[in-house]
């Protein structure tokens, strides 16, 4: 039977034609654009080297300030979630937790909301003085504990990262569940015959074991923090000052105050930094099949 | 004794649980109620009933925050992409699934690459410029097929690997050829990923705000999420407005969530799990 036949190229042209036109060609003419003075005051786009890029690391230091926050971020956003999602997933295997499936349910919803909601709903919570957590906080007796969460300088950043938290454990939660569940119970069997205690048997067993799926979850984190936007855009809109401007807020207030080539340059930094990243985890599942 | 203490401990950690869903549920808590509050009382936030249960601030913010227009805005940009999504990702995964030999293969790398790799937004508009695409239904409708295509491939290709080859060697046999092949025998198959896909990426195009803040400058096109950011812009001050135009928004989500919740966690779980 001929293959080439019954299964012909023109198949795959749809998704190529858009995935490349609409993702693909936008990252390399960005890349060109980026050597460009390209803006929205003149027609003339005149080539000017590397003159965006040194202004960006040689530059004004706020260029820099959203380079390390988004580092920070990421690095930040992906332990918390994988050290409360796996948390939660221990939580929500064992035996003796009632309505087990409702709470997964519950804690898994954030994901499906909006970030622009979730940024909102928190806008609206955290706000110091009407808000409900500060107002919770001085019901209890607590004022010392209320603060200026979205506001002062100090605070903020913790704070988106602990909201971008919220939502985002309960789909860690799921996944690795999912791989908890491919677990063989015969193991833990086998360890609890030997007196394996929790900890024994959590460092000995289940870890090891849960190691592809870790590994794909910080992936997944890694590639989602470096490309955040709309959390910080909708709870702080990189503010108080610089203090929470991530490379992606920055490139779209470049974008709106005109200033193309510097946008287009932040991003094709950015689209370096992942393709950078890329090649590691492409080299990673590479070394796993040879030693398989 | 140790009977004792195992229950005690079992009772404990069923109220961490407890106390760890709450701090998910709280915060849609009090907006619910807060969106059935007097603007005066809204103003401090708690977990208190209203004094008198204000219905008609729904009824000011659907016609206000000009809901109902942007609710059949983003209906339209969801279906149509999806459809989209859904038509050209099983005819590619099918395809090369079937054949992953030398340009196939190149093309599969090539399109999931797009799962990590950011888009360049500000060079985006120039593409879409010269496509004449800008501030247009059909140009926001392609970028949402174009951004969830390649991990709709990624999912797609996985399912469509566990399908036998024997039935299209049947189906040949009887005479099909490879378009006949594709709609009449494998796309029946492929029901379970069309649902997940249909579901991951309607909420995925529903919840973005990304796209249209760069692209659609014209609030009649605005989806739900814009028109809620504006909406929560003007009223800054009238947080019982501004919770129920939140909870307005977050009705269709948490309606598709109810309903597709296996398609999701399935897909949520197949997807990272198999990767």
């Amino acid at each position: 039977m001929d293959r080439k036949k019954l299964y012909p190229w023109y198949f795959t042209s749809g998704a190529l034609i858009i995935f490349f036109l609409l993702c693909f060609l936008p990252g390399i003419i960005g890349i060109l654009y980026s050597f460009t003075d390209w803006n929205n005051f003149t027609d003339k786009i005149n080539f000017v080297g590397l003159k965006n890029y040194l202004e960006i690391f040689k530059g004004k230091p706020e260029y820099r300030m959203y380079i390390w926050n988004t580092v920070v971020f990421t690095t930040v956003t992906t332990i918390l979630k994988t050290v409360v999602g796996l948390a939660l997933a221990l939580l929500l295997t064992q035996k003796v937790i009632k309505l087990k499936n409702f709470h997964r349910m519950i804690i898994f919803s954030p994901q499906v909301i909006s970030y622009l909601v979730v940024g909102l709903v928190f806008k609206s919570m955290l706000h110091p003085q009407t808000g409900f957590l500060n107002n919770f906080l001085k019901s209890i007796g607590l004022d010392f504990l209320a603060m200026n969460w979205l506001t002062d300088l100090t605070t903020v950043f913790p704070t988106v990262m602990s909201v971008d938290t919220w939502k985002g454990m309960g789909y860690i939660m799921v996944v690795i569940i999912a791989g908890l569940m491919s677990i063989s119970p015969d193991y833990y069997e086998a360890a609890n015959i030997d007196g394996a205690n929790f900890w024994q048997k959590f460092r000995l067993i289940t870890l090891p074991l849960l190691k592809p799926i870790i590994i794909n979850v910080t992936i997944l984190n890694v590639t989602y923090g470096f490309r955040v936007f709309d959390m910080i855009y909708s709870l702080t809109n990189g503010g108080p000052g610089n203090a929470t401007g991530v490379i992606n807020t920055a490139v779209y207030k470049e974008f709106s105050k005109g200033n193309y080539a510097m946008g287009t340059t932040l991003s094709s930094i950015l689209f370096f930094i992942l393709l950078f990243l890329l090649y590691f985890i492409v080299k990673s599942m590479e070394n796993k099949e040879v030693q398989m | 004794m140790n009977s004792l203490k195992k229950s005690i401990g079992n009772i404990v950690i069923n109220i961490i649980t407890i106390i760890i869903s709450l701090i998910i549920l709280i915060p849609i808590l009090v907006l619910f109620l807060n969106s059935f509050k007097t603007q005066g009382e809204s103003n401090k936030m708690s977990l208190s009933l209203p004094s008198k249960w204000m219905f008609e601030n729904y009824k000011t913010v659907i016609e206000q925050g000009k809901l109902v227009s942007s609710f059949f805005n983003s209906l339209l940009y969801a279906t149509v992409s999806v459809s989209i999504i859904i038509v050209v990702v099983s005819a590619a995964a099918f395809v090369i699934a079937r054949n992953r030999k030398g340009i196939n293969n190149f093309i599969y790398y090539f399109i999931i690459s797009g799962i990590a790799i950011p888009i360049n937004n500000v060079a985006l508009m120039k593409v879409m410029q010269s496509l004449h695409l800008v501030n247009t239904r059909i140009g926001i409708i392609l970028i949402y097929a174009a951004i969830n295509i390649p991990l709709s491939l990624f999912l797609s290709y996985g399912f469509i690997s566990t399908i036998p080859r024997e039935i299209d060697e049947a189906a040949v046999i009887d005479g099909c050829g490879p378009i006949k092949l594709f709609i009449k025998i494998i796309l029946p198959l492929l029901k379970p990923i069309t649902s997940t896909l249909f579901v991951l990426n309607f909420m995925a195009v529903w919840n973005d705000f990304i796209m249209p803040l760069y692209y659609l400058n014209n609030s009649q096109k605005w989806p739900m999420t814009l028109a809620v950011y504006n909406f929560f812009g003007a009223f800054e001050n009238s947080w019982n407005l501004v919770s129920a135009d939140i909870i307005v928004t977050l009705l269709p989500v948490l309606f598709v969530f109810i309903l597709g919740q296996k398609y999701i966690v399935g897909g949520v779980a197949a997807g990272s799990v198999k990767g």
